[in-house]
């Protein structure tokens, strides 16, 4: 019998959900509109999406969702962190939380301390671990705090001081008490790792009501399946883990739409583009996975250190407003969003919006009655056609990475607006379920294992350094479930450390496969 | 903006525009000044705020001590300075000299090492002076303004946050690079030293004058620019005399090691002629720029690279396949041009059998 998947996508206007098959079918596809309280929009489209389905075959579901992104933005829901930095007496020049907006430490930040311990590059201690430091910094959180972030220097090398602390403060609060290790969240960077690891510690109360959520929702109809979480990079969590790790999802949403359009059109290298009401963003596509920026990225105003896809985005929507101007039509930068539903002029709406000049020019058919546009003038349509074909045409050279063309693919609810012909892009390939790209890449999202530590190449040799870490990432992504048989590696960084003799780098390997037990 | 004859308090506003100017003076390398920012802040919000002075406010021969960081980016990230290693390596040379500082000068204006002296002088209740030995960042303690006027950098301090510490004297500027670097690898890569002891009348006639100055006055008009104000990239370009001399995408990294530095080579393609391609080579610092096989901006000119989006100064450990980039051209400050500087930073003295092509700035 064909297992089947459900993936969900919540995102700011619609919550859609797919089910998808064995060989990356979709067998239904639904859209509901997110409600405040999302549960209420994943019970929605969940039962839609599964009516006249066989729920028996499904054995996963794949949850993308922006609530503990918005929580953060918000600053809603998050718990109070105690910062314990065992890192001295190096690091003590700049404190935790420094750099935070004033709103958001205010909340978030209860007690910290640095304390002795920590790891030099090369494994030697920087002091031992200062464990009276630790029990008395666990006595001022007790009754403080809902959580402990623990983060030291080098821990994604040498966690050791990391794991004896959370082992004290289990001994002080008990085994249940949470706390957040930052080798578990982060890659190098100390400020950048601790800050993440606050965060995900302050999180971890939202983080349980959405998975509570998540699988009562799923339990509403019967459905007792393996859940999961999707991630920054595109990867799986299990529900468990992301329940541990909540900061990892949240950025996830823009991954799934580039890694759902690519596997809808089939493709592993391509741009995309993904037009919704508001905005459009454009990316690109290398080897299934989308390029990660190389910026530092902020959430919430905190600087971190994950990869984000690296995305341009500009205002141009179906809901774009376009008004009339002396030398010629003024478009956007306003936007009628998803109202546009009901607000544009071939809806009967007042507001001309690109979807009425989508529909003028015969590039969108099957939305409300053409036949009110007659007062439009021809040469504005041209006019905000150009406009909108210059603007496609700019977002895809600047995010190309040589002159060789690229095919496009147009996702998302506005993706009629895009024209047939770029240049310099091959062809543009508009994929069944189009609209549900989120959700779909969430439910063909695979499980993924991250290293990233420095290594002294001599006298071992690079080959040997570079396979270790392969061989680390690997068995870090078959512990999240992937198939051992079915995995490769999807990245890998190297950056030497200047003024080091015996060639010493930081490696950064990633490595990626379907989950066990699937047949694709 | 502020008369350079006038000694000035360093504001937190200040500190924004010094770190945007310190990373785009910093060609790549130097460090993030991200963190030595937050260090900066830390210190005046702890110990009180920094008088910045001319060399000429002070008496001539009142003492002036450098300090900086000394390690690898890469490890600095992740342990992040203590704070008590720059005091030590300050005292230690003081105590050795016999003397104690007046002020606190920085050896380089570009990267973290333009504020890590703001957070030592804040410590200490002693004036930064507004001068140093590059006005950019250069890889070795050597390559400064002050070894071409015969200034020995030596005697010098290195201290690690552990209380380790290390004095010594040298015979040349580049025997004492050696020791530290030699000594750097022992003390755990991140490091403070202290160096090139100056007396007010030397930073005068040898040291870059208004450094720190024109480091904020940059950095405040590339904020600018990065805020889109209309004209604020011609007025950039026109304060910093640059040049843009290409805009692309990165379509190639090559990073290597060796001999200590870390080595690269970033290819760009222009956006509108596929057919033209920059090459720059890297140690530590964008070094050269060759359009083709001509250089057109060698060393020690400065080669920056904007983020073509946002106009961020981008550093080479964050050069990504696909990146946008606009590079520029910036000359040095006029007081690397006297005699020596081609054997000390021109293109020669880091291994390129190539001439130096002058951008501009006026001999001294």
């Amino acid at each position: 019998m064909n297992a089947l998947r459900i993936g969900i996508d919540v995102g700011g206007t619609n919550t859609d959900a797919v089910v998808v098959d064995d060989s990356g079918t979709v067998v239904a596809a639904t859209k509901a509109a997110t409600t405040p309280d999302p549960f209420d929009g994943i019970r929605a489209a969940l039962q839609r999406v599964v009516a006249g389905v066989d729920t028996s075959a499904i054995t996963q579901a794949m949850l993308g969702t922006t609530h503990p992104a918005n929580a953060i933005i918000q600053r809603r829901d998050l718990g109070r962190v105690g910062v314990l930095r065992i890192a001295a007496p190096s690091s003590l020049a700049v404190r935790p939380g420094a750099a935070w907006p004033q709103d958001l430490l205010d909340v978030v930040h209860g007690p910290s301390a640095i304390i002795g311990g920590g790891f030099e590059y090369d494994g030697t201690e920087i002091a031992r671990l200062d464990v009276e430091a630790v029990r008395k910094f666990t006595a001022r959180c007790a009754g403080e705090v809902s959580a402990i972030a623990i983060t030291s220097p080098f821990s994604p090398a040498s966690p050791d001081h990391e794991l004896r602390a959370a082992k004290i403060i289990a001994e002080e609060l008990g085994p249940d008490f949470p706390v957040s290790l930052s080798h578990q969240v982060g890659a190098l960077g100390l400020l950048e790792r601790e800050n993440a690891t606050t965060l995900n510690a302050s999180l971890l109360g939202v983080a349980e009501r959405v998975v509570l959520g998540f699988h009562s929702a799923l339990a509403g109809h019967g459905l007792s399946v393996a859940s999961y979480l999707t991630q920054n990079d595109g990867t799986l969590m299990t529900a468990e883990e992301a329940v541990r790790f909540p900061i990892l999802t949240v950025g996830s949403g823009p991954t799934n739409s580039m890694r759902g359009a690519g596997a809808l059109a089939g493709l592993t290298d391509a741009l995309v583009i993904d037009v919704g009401g508001t905005s459009s963003d454009v990316g690109i596509l290398v080897d299934g996975f989308p390029r990660e920026s190389s910026a530092a990225v902020e959430v919430g105003g905190v600087r971190t250190n994950f990869r984000m896809p690296d995305l341009i985005s500009i205002g141009l929507g179906g809901g774009t407003v376009v008004r009339p101007g002396p030398d010629g039509p003024r478009i956007g930068p306003d936007s009628v969003g998803y109202r546009v539903v009901d607000e544009a002029l071939v809806r009967g709406g007042q507001t001309l919006t690109l979807s009425d000049i989508s529909v003028r020019a015969g590039r969108l058919a099957g939305f409300g009655d053409a036949d009110r546009l007659s007062e439009v003038d021809p040469s504005m349509v041209s006019a905000a056609l150009a406009w909108v074909d210059e603007r496609i045409q700019v977002m895809c050279e600047r995010m190309k990475a040589s002159r060789s063309e690229l095919p496009l693919i147009a996702v998302g609810g506005g993706s009629h607006l895009v024209p047939d012909t770029v240049p310099g892009v091959s062809e543009v390939l508009r994929p069944e379920h189009y609209s549900v790209a989120n959700a779909f890449g969430a439910a063909i999202a695979e499980a993924s294992g991250a290293v990233d530590r420095v290594y002294r190449y001599e006298p071992k040799g690079r080959e040997a350094c570079l396979e270790e870490a392969r061989a680390l990432a690997r068995a870090a992504a078959e512990r999240a479930g992937a198939d051992p048989c079915r995995l490769r590696i999807t990245s890998v960084h190297e950056v030497p450390l200047s003024y080091l003799p015996g060639k010493t780098c930081r490696v950064q390997v990633k490595a990626a496969g379907p989950l066990a037990g699937t047949a694709r | 903006m502020r008369e350079e004859e006038r000694m000035w308090e360093l504001t937190i506003a200040d500190l924004d525009d010094l770190t945007l100017g310190a990373t785009l003076l910093g060609t790549g390398g130097g460090g993030d000044p991200y963190i030595a920012r937050l260090m900066a802040r830390q210190a005046i919000e702890d110990f009180g705020p920094v008088r910045v002075v001319t060399p000429s406010e002070l008496p001539r021969d009142a003492r002036v001590l450098t300090v900086a960081v000394i390690g690898a980016p890469t490890v600095i990230i992740e342990k992040v300075p203590s704070g008590t290693e720059f005091v030590a390596a300050v005292r230690a040379l003081a105590r050795h000299l016999g003397d104690e500082p007046a002020a606190i000068q920085p050896i380089e204006v570009g990267g973290m090492n333009t504020l890590v002296p703001i957070a030592v002088a804040a410590e200490l209740g002693v004036p930064v002076v507004d001068a140093d030995g590059m006005r950019r960042a250069f890889p070795q303690i050597e390559m400064t303004v002050f070894t071409l006027g015969g200034i020995p950098a030596a005697p010098m301090s290195v201290a690690d946050e552990k209380g380790n510490l290390v004095v010594f004297e040298a015979t040349n500027n580049l025997l004492a690079e050696r020791l530290a670097r030699s000594t750097v690898i022992t003390l755990g890569l991140a490091n403070a030293i202290s160096c090139y002891p100056l007396t007010a009348g030397q930073v005068l006639e040898h040291g870059i004058s208004g450094s720190m100055t024109y480091c904020v006055q940059l950095g405040a008009r590339l904020a600018a620019v990065r805020r889109g104000e209309p004209g604020a990239y011609q007025e950039f370009l026109r304060f910093a005399q640059a040049r843009e001399f290409f805009s692309g995408k990165i379509v190639d990294i090559d990073r290597h090691t060796t001999d200590g530095f870390a080595r690269g080579t970033v290819t760009v393609e222009h956006f509108a002629d596929p057919d033209r391609t920059m090459r720059i080579e890297i140690q530590n610092e964008l070094l050269l720029a060759f359009e083709g096989d001509r250089p057109v901006i060698t060393a020690p000119d400065l080669i920056c690279m904007l983020d073509h989006e946002d106009a961020s100064p981008i550093t080479t450990e964050t050069l990504a396949y696909g990146q946008r980039v606009d590079v520029i051209g910036m000359p040095c400050a006029p007081e690397w041009h006297r005699d020596g500087m081609l054997e000390l930073v021109g293109p020669r003295a880091f291994g390129y059998d190539i001439d130096y092509v002058p951008l501009g700035g006026v001999a001294r």
